[in-house]
């Protein structure tokens, strides 16, 4: 008894009376299908361990049968949120390869659609975080905008979450007759909802008080990890590929780089990540403007799609700005009409895995807003 | 007002004016729940440019009624590692809890279910009766989660009672009583009469008034910390702790909580009122006292009226906040009861109670 007795002691004066506590892949707030396994001391996160592959889908063997065409479809089921802008670098790659120049309206077009596409994934973005934090009136605000966007894409393409839309050397269909007005009310309904967002979420004092000094992601933590897009910038790092290696046409377009700045916490913290978002949406709004501005109302948007895909041999690394970061398409070909091999640079993987070093210390409940303002799709991580 | 109770006028002191005592509250709390429920669905939709629920009847008023008898088509869940007695008993325990305070609620100067003279002190007491149920279901459920939600209920209403008390002493010091009929009549007369407006008086209590507002502020927060509402709903912290203490119930169950913080609700906006409100006082006085020739039951349909339509909006109030607000962390809301909530109540309670000497 006494031995016993002594061993009890022990355990206390260890510390291991730690929680070890599974968070998914059937939790609310995991964003899909991921599975942290947390350990609590108390209401403390200690660490935190990413499960991943409960979505796997053999993205990159899937490609490697199938024409290049026929790949799109797939790469719209990486970042399921944003198809348009995943299709974006992968169509600019093969037709580097290919040799095939594409017509203007086609260029703006495409602008058009990935810029809208970025609004409606940040929308997505901080309507999730709000959520995440307790807030769920800004959630079905911002869901309400995404509609508008979404029946945009479903003119264009058919479809309102996957597209298929940006083809090799084209686009899968012409825009309808009134592409130009409905944007610009688009962009004027955005602009209305963001200042309500700002006023009803970002600027309130409870989730300022929760999101700011949470989550703090030093800038070389953040290029040690690799991470991009606005987790990057919330950073401070002023990196956006549409600036620093401009793709397409984005370097005839005047817009700022919004970078965190530590206004109401911390250079780095959740609150900084999410305010990136907020005034990223406002830049693509000007592109918006921009490009409808100079597109020239007409063109074939087919004419230089080629009958078949002929990619002589060689290999291309191609990034482009998604919503959520660089991402990037590693692109073997060996002349036949497949892709010797197709490697994704898949953003929310690489952003996901700060997340230990960034969560330790803090509470539990920050944790699920640190992974919120990670904004990650599963579909992507687990490709 | 030589008796508290019309129904002893109606069919005499006997078992069975008891029994009917008893049953109007429950009575009056299922059909708020259902009004409250619908409420809730809808006034969350119109804040969220939607239409909410409009396939149940028109505009679809009998949605509450479905979703109860969806509830109790479910089955009814009991883990396997659970502790049967206690994860079986935690449900009805709250709602005891938040049934029972409904003995001193007064709905009209002629009917209190029970008139005891240390009301105040009694509603107080058995509010914390809840969050035994709150920790018992947290913890038969042997569950991480609930185990987590329970422990954030008990910090959280250790956090504000404290508050809420020194706001209800603040109250017991202004009208020298702890029986809640006593602190409504003395609120009688026009709305500047009640106890936010400093209680009765002539124009010196002017300099009350501040602190009697800021304890009523006070109060309400802490009364949205009992009842678990949003911005103080840790306790079942949905994107956190997917449903918090009440993860592994389901079916009548899970509905026993869903109907108890539905009546928790009620209940910390019926001691608003009564505490600060004038209870079932109408704010335009005596005006309306001879009407129909003051018969009784013009005074008990007027008092009645008067005192729920308060009360429903202080619920209102409630839902209002739920779908505007984020939610506090749970230090952060011990910091915001402790540190802020805590010193102001005491100091409005010092200048409350300085006044009720001097006056």
């Amino acid at each position: 008894m006494k031995e016993k007795k002594n061993i009890d002691v022990a355990y206390s004066l260890l510390e291991s009376d730690r929680m070890r506590l599974n968070v998914g892949p059937q939790h609310p707030s995991t964003h899909g299908v991921l599975r942290l396994e947390v350990e609590l001391d108390g209401e403390i996160v200690t660490e935190v361990v990413p499960h991943i592959g409960y979505l796997h889908r053999c993205f990159e063997k899937h490609c490697e049968n199938m024409t290049y065409p026929q790949c799109i479809p797939f790469i719209d089921r990486l970042d399921y949120i944003s198809s348009m802008s995943n299709e974006f670098p992968y169509v600019i790659g093969v037709e580097k390869m290919a040799g095939i120049e594409v017509p203007e309206r086609v260029e703006y077009i495409r602008v058009i659609m990935a810029e809208l596409n970025r609004i409606a994934n940040h929308q997505i973005a901080v309507a999730t975080f709000g959520l995440d934090a307790g807030a769920f009136t800004p959630l079905l605000y911002l869901f309400r905008d995404r509609e508008f966007i979404l029946s945009i894409f479903e003119k264009a393409s058919g479809g309102r979450l996957l597209y298929n839309y940006f083809w090799v050397g084209g686009l899968a269909s012409d825009v309808h007759p009134t592409f130009k007005e409905d944007v610009l009310d688009i962009i004027k309904t955005v602009r209305q909802t963001n200042a309500e967002i700002m006023d009803l979420l970002v600027e309130n004092r409870i989730f300022v008080e929760r999101t700011a000094n949470v989550g703090i992601l030093p800038a070389d933590v953040a290029i040690n990890f690799g991470c991009s897009g606005p987790m990057l910038r919330g950073s401070g790092v002023a990196y956006d590929v549409r600036k620093a290696a401009p793709y397409s046409i984005y370097d005839r377009f005047d817009f700022d780089i919004p970078v965190g700045m530590g206004e109401r916490g911390t250079l780095g913290d959740c609150w900084d990540r999410n305010i990136v978002r907020m005034r990223e949406m406002e830049q693509s709004c000007r592109i918006i403007e921009q490009a409808i501005e100079q597109m020239p109302s007409d063109g074939d948007v087919k004419e230089k799609v080629p009958a078949r895909v002929k990619v002589p041999k060689g290999e291309i690394y191609v990034k482009a700005e998604n919503p959520k970061g660089e991402l990037g398409f590693y692109i073997v070909s060996n002349g036949k009409p497949k892709p010797e091999r197709l490697r994704a640079r898949a953003t929310s993987f690489v952003n996901l895995s700060v997340i230990n070093d960034i969560s330790k210390g803090y509470m539990f409940a920050d944790l699920i807003l640190i992974l919120g303002s990670i904004d990650i799709v599963l579909g992507e991580v687990d490709r | 007002m030589e008796n508290l109770n019309f129904v002893y006028n109606l069919i005499g002191q006997n078992w069975l004016a008891i029994l009917v005592i008893i049953v109007l509250p429950l009575v009056f709390v299922l059909l708020y729940a259902l009004l409250a429920i619908l409420g809730e669905l809808k006034f969350a939709s119109f804040f969220q440019d939607r239409l909410g629920p409009m396939r149940t009847g028109p505009w679809g008023i009998f949605q509450p009624i479905a979703e109860v008898v969806k509830l109790l088509q479910k089955e009814d869940i009991t883990p396997t590692a659970a502790n049967k007695m206690l994860y079986n008993l935690a449900p009805f325990l709250m709602f005891t809890g938040a049934y029972s305070a409904f003995a001193v609620i007064p709905f009209s100067q002629y009917y209190v279910p029970s008139g005891i003279n240390v009301g105040l002190f009694y509603i107080f007491a058995v509010g914390s009766v809840g969050v035994i149920g709150i920790v018992m279901g947290g913890w038969a459920s042997n569950n991480k989660y609930t185990i987590l939600g329970a422990m954030r209920a008990v910090a959280q209403i250790v956090s504000y009672e404290i508050p809420a008390g020194a706001a209800i002493l603040s109250i017991a010091a202004l009208s020298s009583s702890l029986s809640i009929q006593e602190i409504i009549i003395q609120q009688s007369g026009w709305f500047w009469n009640w106890n936010i407006f400093g209680g009765p008086g002539g124009f010196e209590k002017i300099w009350v008034i501040p602190f009697t507002a800021i304890l009523f502020v006070i109060y309400f927060i802490s009364s949205l910390a009992e009842t678990n509402r949003v911005p103080f709903d840790i306790p079942e912290g949905e994107s956190e702790l997917v449903a918090g203490y009440h993860t592994e119930y389901s079916g009548m169950k899970f509905a026993f909580f869903f109907f108890s913080e539905y009546a928790n609700m009620f209940i910390v906006s019926a001691i608003t009122v009564i505490l600060f409100f004038g209870g079932w006082n109408s704010p335009c006085g005596d005006l309306t006292n001879g009407w129909f020739g003051g018969a009784e039951w013009w005074i008990i349909l007027r008092d009645v009226f008067w005192f729920v339509m308060k009360s429903f909006f202080f619920v209102f109030v409630q839902i209002w906040l739920r779908w505007t607000l984020p939610r506090f962390r749970v230090d952060q809301l011990m910091e915001f009861g402790w540190k802020v909530l805590l010193p102001i109540s005491f100091i409005c309670f010092f200048f409350v109670a300085l006044w009720a000497m001097v006056r």
